[in-house]
């Protein structure tokens, strides 16, 4: 009576659960696929486009977005952009930062310091409402995890945006993307060639500025990423050598049992 | 219990044991006599008692640095990811913990089904257990809440709202719960209170668990009782120890690859949008583990008729003893139950699907025909079975080769009865 052998049970598990996602796409399209350089069990950041990355978040991004989880200091933290201590302090220097109250009971302004949080553009989510036509910028602190597909996903909309196709409806203040669910979005294309000048001297088409702010994105997720993949190489490499030994010994034990193991 | 009195060779020990008896407790634990053919599915109740510290110990640190406040909790958690040392590793490995953890309690509940070792004498070890797995789902439940992303506020806003479905007091139970009138910042903080508390009393069902198991020993691989103690048992230290450390360390390597390189798989990502009350995610799904009792709730048209029918599933696991009429334990000897309990597996594996996918068209009707099946699997399968199938022979003990024909079944059948 070995009908249904072990073998055949866990294969039909992976058969069944592999393609299971949560939710059910709604006429949406699978994003593009791109052989990011922090996948993988080894991956690590690209540094320079972590750096060319953050550039198109403060010039582009920031205007609408904020990042409320993050601190200036983060950009100068290991396994992230590694922006220098004196870089850090510049760019937190660029920005005002409201503070107080002071002895007087009054609010003021001052220039930023690496223990800051990154400056939210606006200051709440009502008032970015009322800036974008009702809808709200998602704070892009845990963005990337936030959305299923990850990365590809933030990737593919930054590439999604495309002529309307004849007799698609839109109105006012929306625009087509084949990406989106439904393939509208409230935010017009962010990104055009040149929109910025890369300190690097990269040059800035759209998809390089796309693949870089979604590495910076992808960081800003995921800023423990190189540790937890260095961490866990450690992990297992060290588990594999003690579960051999331990199985050695169960074996050396046993063998004193007429019986098999 | 072991049939020998434990002295302590010091005078000291002699003294103390003679005031609290934990020298002759550690005594009892490392000798109990344990059969020897237990395979690898019984490693998981050691398995399980590490999964149980794992979250324990991760929980109380993550409770130092968490702030249970709906306008807080969100940030506090992206503050233990950021800016605690190691919180990363702490958070993953307690939120994966979650997901291993009923792994391991659903393989070891399945391992008691086909070996039988939910039956006489073992039938308070198995209640036990359902109660510490109901209490499991509780904590993993309310766990699921603190982050406060999306899905905690929603699932928890349909899982509190089911009690709505009880008539008369059904409005007012699930205000009492909520401590408003919506989900709101009182309910996660008694969810905090209670999810923080429950895992306690899981150490206390999980201390009856095994007293409860030390008293008939454990069931085995062919499911006859075995003398203990004889050649057919082992003394659990060094041969258990070493075989569930054994063990352990393979589910550790699986643990450690969902921690370090996969942390977010088993979660929803909608978990990272902070709670919106004004905002309803396209479909709210609970966590993998909840998934076939969520398939259950939902195939029934009437919502009180599915809040029974699911906490039905689970209660009526806790007769299963005596709807199995059975008198044979393992399904080793058992050819026609053997075939029921995989189709009864991928039933439930069926419906774990379904709970994920939409309740609608084809999703739906499969949903109606596994729950169907769910039930007459305890109701009609079980009961039956035990008195129309022909069982294959049993051994006389675990060390006896089994001669085909050498026992009768009945013989065998009645020789287990007596003991």
């Amino acid at each position: 009576m070995k009908k249904f052998s072990l073998k055949k049970i866990i294969l039909f598990i992976v058969i069944v659960f592999l393609p299971i996602k949560p939710s059910i796409a709604v006429e949406t399209i699978e994003p593009i696929k791109i052989n990011w350089s922090f996948k993988g069990l080894t991956g690590k950041f690209d540094r320079p486009s972590l750096q060319r990355g953050f550039q198109v978040y403060k010039e582009v991004c920031s205007s609408c977005h904020s990042m409320q989880y993050l601190s200036y200091r983060n950009l100068g933290e290991q396994g992230g952009p590694e922006f220098s201590l004196e870089e850090v302090k510049a760019i937190a220097a660029s920005l005002e930062v409201i503070d107080g109250p002071d002895s007087q009971g009054e609010m003021f302004t001052r220039p930023g310091r690496p223990s800051d949080r990154f400056v939210s553009p606006y200051p709440n989510v009502n008032a970015s409402m009322a800036a974008n036509g009702g809808a709200y910028p998602p704070d892009m602190s845990v963005l990337v995890k936030a959305r299923t597909g990850g990365s590809n996903y933030i990737y593919s909309i930054l590439m999604g945006y495309e002529e309307v196709p004849e007799g698609f409806n839109l109105d006012d203040g929306v625009y087509y993307n084949k990406y989106m669910s439904g393939k509208k979005i409230k935010m017009s294309s962010p990104l055009s060639n040149e929109i910025i000048e890369y300190t690097d001297g990269t040059q800035a088409t759209v998809d390089q500025m796309a693949k870089d702010v979604t590495t910076f994105l992808s960081w800003a997720a995921e800023p423990e990423l190189e540790a937890r993949h260095k961490t866990g190489v450690k992990v297992l490499v060290y588990l594999i050598l003690l579960t051999t030994l331990v199985y050695l010994s169960m074996k050396r034990i046993w063998s004193r049992i007429d019986s098999e193991i | 219990m072991s049939d020998h009195e434990y002295v302590p060779k010091s005078k000291a020990g002699k003294w103390f044991n003679d005031r609290l008896p934990l020298l002759s407790l550690a005594s009892h634990l490392t000798d109990y006599p344990t059969p020897k053919n237990l395979n690898y599915w019984w490693t998981f109740g050691g398995i399980l008692t590490f999964c149980l510290l794992t979250q324990i110990i991760t929980g109380i640190v993550l409770a130092m640095h968490y702030v249970a406040h709906a306008d807080l909790a969100f940030g506090s958690v992206e503050h233990i990811m950021r800016d605690v040392n190691y919180g990363w590793l702490i958070r993953y490995v307690h939120s994966n913990g979650a997901s291993m953890f009923f792994l391991a309690v659903y393989i070891h509940i399945f391992r008691s089904l086909f070996y039988g070792s939910y039956k006489s004498p073992r039938e308070v070890i198995w209640i036990i257990g359902l109660m510490i797995y109901l209490l499991m789902m509780a904590a993993a439940f309310m766990g699921y809440v603190l982050p406060w992303g999306q899905m905690s506020f929603w699932g928890a806003t349909v899982i509190t709202n089911l009690f709505s479905a009880i008539p008369l007091i059904g409005d007012s139970i699930t205000t009492w719960l909520w401590g408003a009138y919506s989900v709101d910042n009182p309910t996660l903080n008694r969810f905090f209170s209670l999810h923080y508390l429950i895992p306690f009393l899981i150490v206390g069902l999980v201390v009856l668990h095994i007293w409860a198991l030390h008293i008939p020993g454990n069931n085995n691989p062919i499911g006859i009782d075995v003398k203990k103690p004889s050649k057919d048992t082992v003394p659990f230290h060094p041969y258990i120890t070493i075989k569930d450390g054994f063990a352990l360390l393979m589910f550790m390597i699986i643990f450690s690859g969902f921690v370090f390189f996969a942390p977010n798989v088993l979660g929803h990502s909608d978990n990272y949008i902070q709670a919106n009350p004004m905002v309803t995610p396209a479909h709210i799904v609970p966590e993998w583990y909840l998934l076939p009792f969520y398939a259950i709730l939902r195939s029934v048209p009437d919502k009180l008729g599915g809040v029974i029918l699911m906490f039905g599933s689970i209660l009526i696991l806790f007769v299963l003893p005596w709807l199995d009429t059975s008198k044979v334990r393992s399904a080793v000897f058992r050819p026609i139950y053997k075939q029921f309990y995989w189709i009864f597996l991928i039933n439930v594996l069926m419906l774990g699907y379904m709970g994920a996918m939409p309740a609608e068209g084809i999703y739906l009707v499969c949903s109606r025909v596994g729950t169907v099946y769910y039930f007459l699997h305890f109701l009609v399968v079980m009961p039956v079975l035990g008195f129309l199938e022909k069982t294959d022979p049993i051994p006389m003990s675990i060390s006896d080769p089994v001669l085909s024909g050498s026992v009768e079944p009945s013989l065998a059948k009645k020789d287990n009865e007596k003991i």
